[in-house]
């Protein structure tokens, strides 16, 4: 699993050689650890004239204790002080070379018409380069649906272009990412911003996410155990991407049912053990499944809060070659399982309110992949459950969303020739693959209570992927 | 304010011309510079023989024989011997804070008149006898017997011959002024073009002052010189946009032409109670209404080292009423342009009136118009302990010659001090 190239090129003479001769040069990504602060450096904070964000997003700096600086303008100084936020001043043409920044946090939501998208250049372009290593750049604005005239629909659009652009430029392990936030889901906000922010998100880039309004909300909330008093069952969570799952979610706070098949017992009784969760083994192929894992639920938890659909499976063939069985076990365990699971777990009330299901998705079944048209189907289908369940489902006040991983640095992937295996870690803004704990950071975000705005998103963990982007 | 306070008039002051550092007055002492100063006063104001209340002033760069260098220079002059005198010091606050002791003790009954005054050299600096030097020969003086005498004076050391030199330095910070400000003006994200217009207008100002005879009672000639040393009248911003920074590093944007440059002269002005000022015949220029001091933690928060002033003026106007706006004329200090740019922009930001200021919202703006009229401390100069009475008295004249209206004073200090107060015309 380990990535020697990384290794090299991150020795001194590495180093040299590769900027030499115009190799990738991927940095350590910095990743969470509890207990350190969410940002590790100043932030600085803009906004365009006229925005309606800079409230809420100046309340949540101020709520993560961040070192914020703004330039000095009225609008965005006012919003400072209502939140208690200390900001110093950033001016570009008075700074020295040496003030960096961690993050760069800008409220685009004021643009509305394609002229004032030089704001966008006015903030960044003296900024950009001031971003510290594994930096973050986060833009925020109205979704295009949400706009009520075309000209500021078509502008916030455009913000599309220019983060996805932003995060193929910075390098050194930086990220940007897009938030549309809905109008009265300003706060809403938080637990998007905070994931943002932070080095759980190290692995995700270019992605833009929606954040509406809900009913529930997210004051009080406690950040560090954010899923303390809550049942969050993980199925395929013996190994790889799930294992990391129910670490983290039993990290924030959460008991975790651990899922997995009669074969693998023994790894995830060893896995959720250490945990201190539960385990519930069958295969969730099974027809009675959904019926066992619902009354399980309500017999020893009387209910569940979090449900994550990571079981999955590859069986690759060119479709030409790929005989039925093959077609079947990935979409029955893929897609067809999760969706009765989650029919029988809704019929019979078996999700609490402020629910969440979260279901796994992948970069195949976003672009789709030689090989695997069962894979990419089962896993486009995914998708299609994401955004066809989730305004039922907020009717009930629960959400639904999926995130897609890219190349992720597992035993699946160690197995790989090292040809398809080196393309596939590269061929990313971040120039590395990622690590199962990115994947569970992005859930466990999802799954967060105070996640209630976040709806209907499938977000991918490919570190800003070239595949179907 | 105490009810039954007197009013305090400012009946007037004079300064001599200031000087640079190591120019016409470098062999002129304090001493030389405050009597000729408070002579011309006396001239003016016919004070001779007159028995004053008292004489309080002070400077920053003293030598330690001149202990009571105030009471010297009122003995050098033709004031009654019998007028009783103070030195006091409070950095670059000196002058002003003279002017409040005064005015206060006016405003009391304890006195009915009385001259505030400033005054330093950076010429005739007092230089010290090395620290280990002065060790020996303190040793030296305790020693009771010849041996002893003698294991002392082997104690000395050629290096010892080097002198201990004044520093312009932050005693707790070891940074100088400049190096302080120019932390704020890259705190403030204060450009180089804005610090070279405010000086640009300090010079304009201070030249038409000048050329409008403005001055013409309030700088008498010393020594020669008839107006201040440093000022430029035909400076422009392309002229000062060649300088080289001097602080804060290459990339700094503060200059020898945005700065105030060390320099040498005094100040005295006259105060009283109305009814002094009625039989004495004396017209009452403006009143001293009220005053504030306040300081910075500049060494363990880390605060702007000459950002006090913004915190001494906003309780300052919440006892009198008034709003930043409320004001026909501003002098605020120009230590250096950036200080000055600092403070404006501190009281317009809504983030530095609530965490600092502990203000509901931005304390307010000032029309840039309104500010020094009559030109500042970077054309004039800033003899330390003289800016305050230079300040004062051109204020007085300024609201006695518009009628009406009210002036405010900011006055930044070493130490991380502020000194502020509030005149009216007299009606």
């Amino acid at each position: 699993m380990s990535d020697r190239y990384q290794q090299l090129v991150n020795t001194p003479i590495g180093k040299i050689v590769s900027k030499q001769i115009g190799l990738p040069n991927p940095v350590k990504l910095e990743r969470y650890e509890r207990g350190q602060p969410l940002v590790s450096g100043p932030v600085l904070f803009g906004a365009a004239p006229g925005g309606r964000l800079a409230g809420a997003t100046a309340k949540v700096l101020a709520a993560i204790d961040a070192d914020v600086r703004t330039p000095l303008e009225k609008g965005i100084r006012t919003a400072a002080a209502d939140a208690g936020l200390d900001a110093k001043v950033f001016d570009p043409d008075a700074a020295t070379e040496d003030e960096t920044f961690k993050a760069l946090v800008f409220d685009a939501s004021g643009i509305e018409v394609s002229e004032q998208l030089r704001e966008m250049w006015a903030f960044f372009a003296p900024s950009i380069r001031r971003v510290r290593n594994s930096g973050r750049v986060i833009v925020l604005g109205t979704a295009p649906a949400d706009c009520k005239r075309p000209r500021q629909a078509t502008a916030q659009r455009a913000l599309e272009g220019f983060v996805r652009s932003v995060g193929k430029e910075i390098r050194q392990g930086a990220t940007a990412q897009l938030i549309y936030v809905g109008t009265n889901a300003e706060s809403q906000l938080s637990s998007t911003l905070r994931f943002y922010l932070s080095p759980k998100s190290a692995y995700v880039s270019g992605q833009v996410v929606r954040v509406g309004a809900s009913a529930l909300s997210a004051d009080g909330i406690d950040w560090e155990l954010p899923l303390g008093g809550k049942y969050a069952l993980v199925t395929g969570a013996s190994r790889g991407i799930g294992r990391a799952i129910a670490k983290v979610l039993a990290r924030d706070g959460a008991h975790v049912i651990g899922l997995d098949v009669p074969g693998l017992q023994r790894e995830l009784e060893e896995t959720i053990g250490e945990l201190g969760g539960s385990s519930l083994v069958l295969d969730i192929t099974d027809d009675d499944a959904p019926a066992r894992i619902a009354t399980h639920l309500l017999d020893d938890h009387g209910g569940v809060d979090v449900v994550v659909h990571n079981a999955g499976i590859t069986r690759d063939k060119t479709l030409g070659r790929m005989d039925e069985d093959r077609w079947n076990m990935v979409l029955g365990v893929n897609l067809t399982a999760q969706e009765r699971i989650n029919e029988e777990l809704l019929s019979r009330e078996v999700i609490r309110e402020n629910g969440r299901i979260v279901c796994v998705s992948s970069m195949s079944g976003v672009a789709g992949n030689a090989g695997q048209a069962n894979y990419a189907t089962s896993k486009a289908g995914v998708i299609g459950m994401v955004e066809s369940m989730a305004a039922s489902l907020a009717t009930r006040g629960l959400t639904i969303n999926a995130v897609a991983p890219g190349f992720i640095e597992t035993q699946m992937t160690a197995a790989m020739p090292i040809a398809i295996r080196e393309a596939g870690r590269r061929m990313n803004s971040l120039a590395q693959g990622g690590l199962p704990v990115d994947v569970a950071e992005t859930i466990a975000w999802f799954a967060s209570p105070a996640s209630g705005g976040v709806n209907g998103n499938v977000v991918r963990v490919c570190g800003q992927s070239l595949i179907g982007a | 304010m105490n009810a039954s306070a007197r009013r305090v008039a400012v009946l007037g002051g004079i300064r001599i011309p200031f000087a640079r550092q190591n120019g016409p007055y470098a062999r002129a002492s304090n001493q030389d510079m405050l009597t000729a100063t408070l002579e011309a006063l006396v001239s003016r104001f016919s004070l001779e023989d007159e028995t004053l209340g008292e004489v309080a002033a002070g400077g920053v760069l003293k030598h330690s024989r001149d202990f009571s260098l105030t009471r010297e220079a009122v003995l050098g002059t033709r004031l009654n011997p019998h007028t009783p005198a103070y030195d006091l010091q409070q950095a670059c606050g000196t002058g002003l804070e003279a002017a409040i002791l005064v005015a206060n003790k006016i405003a009391l009954g304890q006195i009915h008149s009385g001259i505030a005054g400033g005054f330093d050299t950076t010429s005739d600096a007092p230089i010290a006898i090395n620290e280990d030097l002065r060790g020996v020969l303190l040793e030296l003086k305790r020693a009771k017997s010849n041996a002893a005498r003698l294991k002392a004076l082997a104690k000395v050391r050629p290096q010892q011959i080097l002198p201990e030199l004044p520093r312009n330095a932050e005693p707790r910070t070891g940074l100088s002024m400049g190096e302080h400000a120019a932390i704020m003006a890259k705190e403030w994200g204060i450009e180089r073009g804005e610090q070279d217009e405010l000086t640009v207008r300090s010079h304009k100002n201070l030249a038409a002052a000048y050329d409008s005879g403005f001055l013409d009672d309030l700088v008498a000639p010393f020594l020669g010189l008839e107006r201040d040393q440093n000022l430029r009248p035909d400076t422009s911003v392309e002229k000062l946009a060649r300088l080289k920074p001097v602080f804060g590093g290459q990339q700094g944007t503060m200059t020898a032409g945005n700065s105030t440059p060390l320099s040498d002269g005094a100040s005295a002005v006259l105060l009283a109670s109305e009814e002094w000022a009625a039989a004495h015949d004396l017209p009452v220029q403006a009143y001293l209404v009220d005053a504030q001091t306040a300081a910075v933690d500049h060494v363990h928060k880390r605060e702007g080292l000459l950002m006090a002033p913004t915190y001494a003026v906003p309780p300052l106007l919440a006892r009198n009423g008034l709003g930043l706006a409320d004001f026909d004329f501003y002098e605020l200090h120009e230590a250096f342009a950036s200080q000055v740019l600092c403070t404006l922009k501190a009281w317009e930001d809504p983030v530095y009136c609530r965490e600092r200021l502990g203000l509901e919202g931005p304390l307010g703006e000032i029309d840039v118009d309104k500010l020094n009229t009559h030109g500042g401390s970077l054309a004039a100069g800033h003899p330390f302990g003289a800016t305050g009475g230079r300040i004062v008295a051109s204020l007085a004249k300024t609201l006695k010659e518009n009628g009406s209206g009210r002036g405010l004073i900011s006055i930044c200090a070493a130490g991380g001090l502020g000194v502020t107060a509030i005149m009216e015309a007299a009606a």
